[in-house]
């Protein structure tokens, strides 16, 4: 279901946007709007869909319209032409009052620069959004300090922001996003001021964090690798507009313009894509109590020489359509036959799995953190991965 | 000779029967007005008078080390207070100081939400702009005309005086450090659904308390400077006593007057800064 739906977004920065929306429908470029009649192009004809539970990155340039797109959400900026529905409610038409109480409850945000209060102690930064809505003191310390917990900032409660280093910042900068419990988390660039190390640690964070709370998180950064690593989807911006949008595959394999192939070149992909980027679409999944003849017609309907075999969505191992056939010849059951396999979790990056793959022949299967399994790893699909790279 | 195009004459004629009219229609409404000042004027005056010297400067001690805990530059405060009486100059020292403090006070509930409004408001802004530039520098004698045809002379006038001087700094410094305060914090105070009041009382202001204080301390700066003309149309102190030093050629009474005056300034600057000084420490800027 769709968490936020982006109708049509139309931005002008200028004295008389309204003036000049015909002009940019009609698709009048953003140098000719400028020079003509002194107004920006922010945004043009921007429609999006970003699903509950998942994580949506906003990836482009500087200036590409990342920080205007993100802005509309919570209405920090008013769209020139569109609409933005939240659980279908159109925020475009809040009244005053209303939008207040729908920042307070619906979203929260996470800024580039922190945007932390200089004048304001950590625990009191953390506990801003709560204040806001006017919850009494003892209940938002509390909320405030499980958050500053959960970020790993407990016992730095009584300091103040500059006494921090940018990392702990931003991790105050997430307990404070995080106190109020909104189930839309809107991020722009919220790790790029940070260092790579710190950087990765945060993401990693945020995952672990998402893998408990499945908000929808709305992320935006100009990095792709980063964009990769987090994102169930990803949304390329230039001047303004959307160029493509679609999981990371699609954005890495089938690249929609040039623009697009250029941000690809110097992506490290066997860093980037992991496990479950290659995970083999049509293998066939039994049962432990199939019949031999039930497995061997779903290996031939499906194409494939083996199949997995699952109980309660844990592997239990792997039948080969030679095996299948020798347990409906012998009238066997089919679990005598299965053939373990190696497993591997779904965000191992692919270069870790590559020397395995390239010296085992046997086939593997990913799972995820719980050991539920997600498929099983497909070969070709892990070289069309890298290949594209190397052509 | 430059060409006459207005006719000069004429328009001092009307300004002046326009000021006439003034004190004839509103004189009397216009006092009824300022008396509620004045008594709180003159409650103050009393208090510091009557008051043994020794509350007052322990008083001072007090307001020091509470905005700055620092003992030194409290026990400091204190002496150079002492300083006053050592002069003789005691309890015109208390007439002064009272009138500042007025002073102050009021340029305070005029200028910070004057200044809020102009960081607010942009077409005030562009009025407030060459407005301020004028009291800042129109002789104050031209105004003291009129200020002193309404009120008559007095302390009234001598307060409109000083407050019209001494108010540009905390307006234009309060517009300022409003306006200075980082937009992404501001921005993410909205993002949590603050409401304006919120945004102003809970971030906008204490960001700009720093330059607020500093146009504080600006005003009491120039509001001390313009004791002696503010003792030219009746208020009696240490300006007084700068007059009638000039008036008599008699540079000793005017000197030590004006050391006194000094003294006075030091002890507001160093209260005012300490406490914009110990804002900013805490907040690490
Ligand atoms: N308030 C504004 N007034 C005028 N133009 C603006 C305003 N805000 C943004 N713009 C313009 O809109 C375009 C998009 O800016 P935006 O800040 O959204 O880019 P961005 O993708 O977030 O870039 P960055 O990576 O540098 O943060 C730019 O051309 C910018 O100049
Ligand atoms: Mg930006």
């Amino acid at each position: 279901m769709s968490k936020i739906e982006v109708k049509g977004i139309y931005k002008l920065f200028g004295k008389q946007p309204q003036k000049w929306l015909a002009a940019a429908q009609s698709g009048m470029s953003k140098e000719a709007l400028l020079k003509e009649s002194g107004h920006t192009l922010g945004l043009r004809d921007i429609s999006l869909n970003i699903e509950e539970g998942s994580i949506h990155v906003i990836m482009g340039l500087s200036g590409s319209g990342k920080s205007t797109l993100i802005r509309h959400f919570n209405r920090l900026i008013e769209p020139t032409a569109g609409k933005i529905l939240v659980d279908g409610q159109d925020v475009t038409a809040l009244s005053r009052r209303e939008l207040e109480l729908f920042r307070q409850q619906k979203m929260s945000m996470v800024f580039q620069r922190f945007g932390l209060f200089p004048h304001r102690s950590v625990l009191d930064n953390a506990a801003y959004g709560l204040k806001v809505q006017g919850v009494e003191r003892a209940l938002r310390e509390e909320k405030a300090m499980y958050w500053l917990d959960q970020v790993g900032l407990k016992g730095f409660e009584k300091q103040f922001p500059h006494q921090l280093s940018g990392g702990m910042q931003q991790r105050v900068g997430l307990a404070r996003a995080l106190a109020t419990d909104a189930e839309i988390l809107l991020m722009d660039e919220a790790f790029s001021a940070l260092d790579p190390l710190i950087r990765r640690e945060m993401q990693d964070q945020l995952l672990a964090l998402q893998e408990k709370l499945h908000k929808t998180i709305v992320f935006i950064t100009h990095d792709l690798d980063e964009a990769l690593r987090l994102g169930n989807r990803i949304a390329i911006l230039k001047d303004g507009e959307l160029v493509q949008e679609g999981t990371s595959e699609d954005i890495l394999l089938r690249p929609a313009t040039d623009y697009v192939a250029a941000f690809l070149q110097d992506v490290n992909r066997s860093k980037v894509l992991t496990a479950a980027h290659a995970i083999h679409g049509g293998i066939p999944r039994l049962a432990p109590n199939s019949t031999p003849a039930e497995a061997v017609s779903a290996m031939a309907e499906a194409k494939q020489d083996y199949s997995a075999v699952l109980a309660d969505g844990k592997l239990q191992g792997v039948l080969t359509l030679a095996a299948a056939q020798q347990a409906a010849s012998q009238n066997s059951a089919i679990d005598t036959q299965l053939v373990e396999v190696a497993q591997v979790k779904g965000h191992t990056p692919l270069e870790e799995i590559l020397g395995d793959l390239l010296t085992n022949k046997q086939p593997a299967a990913v799972v995820d953190e719980d050991g539920q399994y997600r498929g099983m790893l497909a070969r070709s699909k892990v070289a069309e991965l890298l290949g594209a790279q190397v052509v | 000779m430059f060409p006459e195009l207005i006719p000069a004459r004429q328009l001092r004629r009307a300004i002046d029967n326009w000021v006439e009219e003034l004190v004839a229609n509103y004189a009397d409404t216009l006092e009824l007005l300022s008396q509620p000042f004045l008594d709180l004027l003159i409650w103050i005056e009393q208090l510091l008078r009557q008051s043994p010297w020794w509350a007052v400067v322990g008083a001072v001690i007090a307001i020091t080390f509470a905005v700055s805990r620092r003992w030194k530059l409290s026990l400091a405060m204190g002496a150079l207070l002492s300083c006053i009486g050592l002069l003789g100059l005691w309890d015109k020292g208390m007439q002064t100081l009272a009138l500042m403090i007025m002073a102050t006070g009021l340029s305070v509930a005029i200028g910070i939400p004057l200044g809020i409004l102009m960081a607010r408001i942009n077409w005030l802004r562009q009025i407030m702009l060459p407005v301020l530039d004028v009291m800042q520098t129109m002789p104050s004698f031209v105004y003291l005309i009129p200020v002193v045809m309404l009120f008559g002379l007095g302390k009234i006038p001598a307060i409109i005086a000083t407050v019209v001087y001494a108010v540009p700094p905390l307006i234009r410094l309060t517009d300022l450090g409003i306006r200075l305060v980082d937009a992404e914090v501001l921005e993410a105070s909205r993002a949590f659904g603050a409401n304006s009041r919120q945004q102003l009382f809970g971030v906008q202001l204490p960001l700009a308390l720093p330059n607020i204080m500093a146009g504080i301390n600006q005003t009491t700066m120039m509001a001390l400077s313009m004791v002696v003309i503010a003792s030219m149309i009746g208020a009696r102190g240490l300006g007084q006593e700068v007059l009638l030093g000039i008036n008599r050629l008699e540079v000793g009474r005017g000197l030590l007057a004006g050391l006194a005056i000094v003294v006075l300034a030091i002890i507001f600057d160093r209260i005012t800064q300490a406490f914009g000084q110990r804002q900013q420490a805490r907040r690490g800027a």
